[in-house]
């Protein structure tokens, strides 16, 4: 048998298939991320790219096929990956510094001090969650998974319900951490234009399978008016329209349409 | 500036009631109100005093305290423990749930008679009305604050290497807690009325049997103070609930 698994490679998915009752959500994805990478899954909503990023945090587990993380195939709780989600969930009934202090044993307070003041947050520890801004309830979700110096940190669109100017400013924030930490990253975003920001590899995925894996070679920091730039927007975003016209006519052996298609199921009964 | 308006603000809820004082004294004072129908609040407070200079008011308070007190502990504990369970066991809830939900469609009181039957006419008869009638709404409200958990913070917490002891005491409780502060603050509710009821109909001490004696003797003024001292002690066990809402809920402010 070959090697699956190369050093390089942080994590391997193989031949993953996740259903939900009678829905199949991922349909046979293979995808190897190496160490360090900064990778981009980008898809419109219920695409899976949610459910990927959960199996990858052991959250959920896949019907059929393996994930690899360190060689080793991963069975529960994925101890060396953090996630951060979209909807920041912090603890209400902690304040800053307990939130960071979630899963870290007593005696490491000083670390989520320390993680607190990466994120330029140090002065709001005492406050509670409610008193912050989107942005700030961010960030200190982002010292929160970072406390625990994760291998690979998956970010469930982190970045999708705020504001442009603080959606920049939390983007080269993830971007430098990842500079200086070294850690595999894991994006799931419905932004190409934060894709092509951030990563080094875009992943499209529809209809539950890779459409699209493309490298960004553009060199950091990057620059959006920068003409590479634009032509790695437009190519993505071309094959997402382009493979959504094709889709159209296809409509009829897509089982997750047909379910939702009235006159599909009026015609059968 | 400032400060003058917090006082200001503190005494404007009093001066209705207190208004209302003063309206009954003088009405009484001049005669509009007859005495036989309604004692004036002078009567009332003496009768207190006297009560108290006796060591009687003491005797009936004290009573009365520990029945609400054990019938609320007991009744209390019952529900939140089953309401616990219900919310986080999936197979105690199938045992246990629709049964609670039957019996809590029984009006407590209407078991009085059986009651009586029972236990007599003893502490027990009224510390079991109350426990009963303190259990459903503990219950409930613990049930339903465990089950409406935000599931994202289970998972977030899980993700954090949560499980077991550590995801209950850092995410499943505080998270029902004003649900249960709720269900604590109405059982306070219930629990005097249950008590005031359960007194009334047999005992031989108590404010209540203190209310229903004076009636025997057309003592107007300790019947009215026997009504008062409910007020009161509903206002302070109302007060204590608060006390605890703002101190397990300070982030909800």
């Amino acid at each position: 048998m070959e090697s699956l698994v190369n050093e390089k490679n942080h994590m391997v998915l193989r031949d993953i298939k996740k259903n939900y009752e009678k829905l199949s959500v991922l349909k046979n994805v293979n995808l190897n991320i190496m160490r360090g990478e900064f990778i981009a899954v980008i898809g419109k909503s219920g695409c899976g790219k949610s459910t990927l990023l959960r199996l990858m945090a052991g959250l959920e587990e896949q019907c059929h096929g393996t994930i690899y993380m360190n060689d080793k195939p991963l069975d529960k709780l994925n101890e060396k990956a953090r996630i951060m989600f979209q909807d920041g969930r912090l603890l209400p009934w902690k304040d800053v510094l307990d939130n960071v202090c979630i899963g870290l044993s007593k005696d490491n307070k000083y670390r989520a001090i320390e993680a607190l003041n990466n994120v330029g947050l140090k002065e709001k520890m005492n406050d509670w969650p409610s008193q912050l801004s989107g942005g700030q309830k961010q960030r200190v979700a982002l010292a929160r998974a970072l406390v625990h110096n994760p291998e690979l940190l998956l970010l469930d669109e982190p970045l999708g319900a705020l504001d442009a100017f603080t959606r920049i400013e939390m983007q080269a924030l993830i971007e430098n951490l990842w500079k200086e930490r070294g850690f595999t990253s894991v994006l799931i975003t419905h932004d190409v234009e934060e894709a092509v920001a951030m990563a080094d590899r875009v992943v499209l995925i529809e209809d539950g399978l890779i459409a699209l894996d493309e490298h960004i070679n553009l060199i950091r920091p990057r620059e959006r008016t920068q003409e590479a730039f634009s032509y790695y927007h437009k190519r993505i975003l071309d094959h997402i329209i382009g493979s959504n016209h094709c889709q159209d006519t296809l409509k009829g052996d897509v089982i997750d349409l047909t379910a939702f298609n009235p006159v599909k199921n009026t015609s059968n009964t | 500036m400032k400060r003058d308006r917090n006082v200001f603000k503190k005494i404007i809820p009093w001066l209705v009631p207190v208004l209302l004082l003063i309206l009954w004294q003088l009405f009484s004072w001049v005669g509009i109100i007859p005495d036989r129908i309604l004692p004036a609040p002078s009567a009332v407070f003496q009768a207190g005093i006297s009560l108290m200079i006796t060591g009687e008011l003491f005797t009936h308070l004290s009573a009365s305290l520990w029945r609400a007190l054990i019938g609320f502990l007991i009744g209390g504990g019952i529900g939140f423990l089953l309401g616990l369970f219900n919310g986080i066991f999936r197979f105690s809830e199938l045992l246990f749930d629709t049964s609670v939900q039957m019996l809590r469609n029984i009006p407590h009181l209407a078991l009085i008679p059986l009651v009586i039957l029972w236990f007599g006419i003893d502490e027990m008869s009224k510390i079991f009305l109350v426990a009963l009638g303190v259990l459903f709404p503990v219950y409930l409200n613990t049930y339903h604050g465990i089950k409406s958990v935000d599931k994202g913070l289970i998972e977030m917490g899980r993700a954090y290497g949560l499980k077991g002891k550590s995801l209950f005491f850092h995410v499943v409780f505080p998270s029902a807690m004003s649900s249960i502060l709720v269900g604590i603050r109405y059982a306070l509710g219930v629990m005097w009325l249950t008590l005031i009821v359960a007194e009334t109909i047999s005992t031989h001490a108590g404010i209540g049997y203190m209310a229903m004696n004076a009636r025997d003797f057309m003592q107007m003024d300790i019947i009215v103070l026997s009504i008062v001292l409910y007020a009161l002690l509903g206002k302070i066990s109302d007060i204590i609930a608060k006390y605890f809402e703002e101190r397990y809920l300070r982030w909800n402010t």
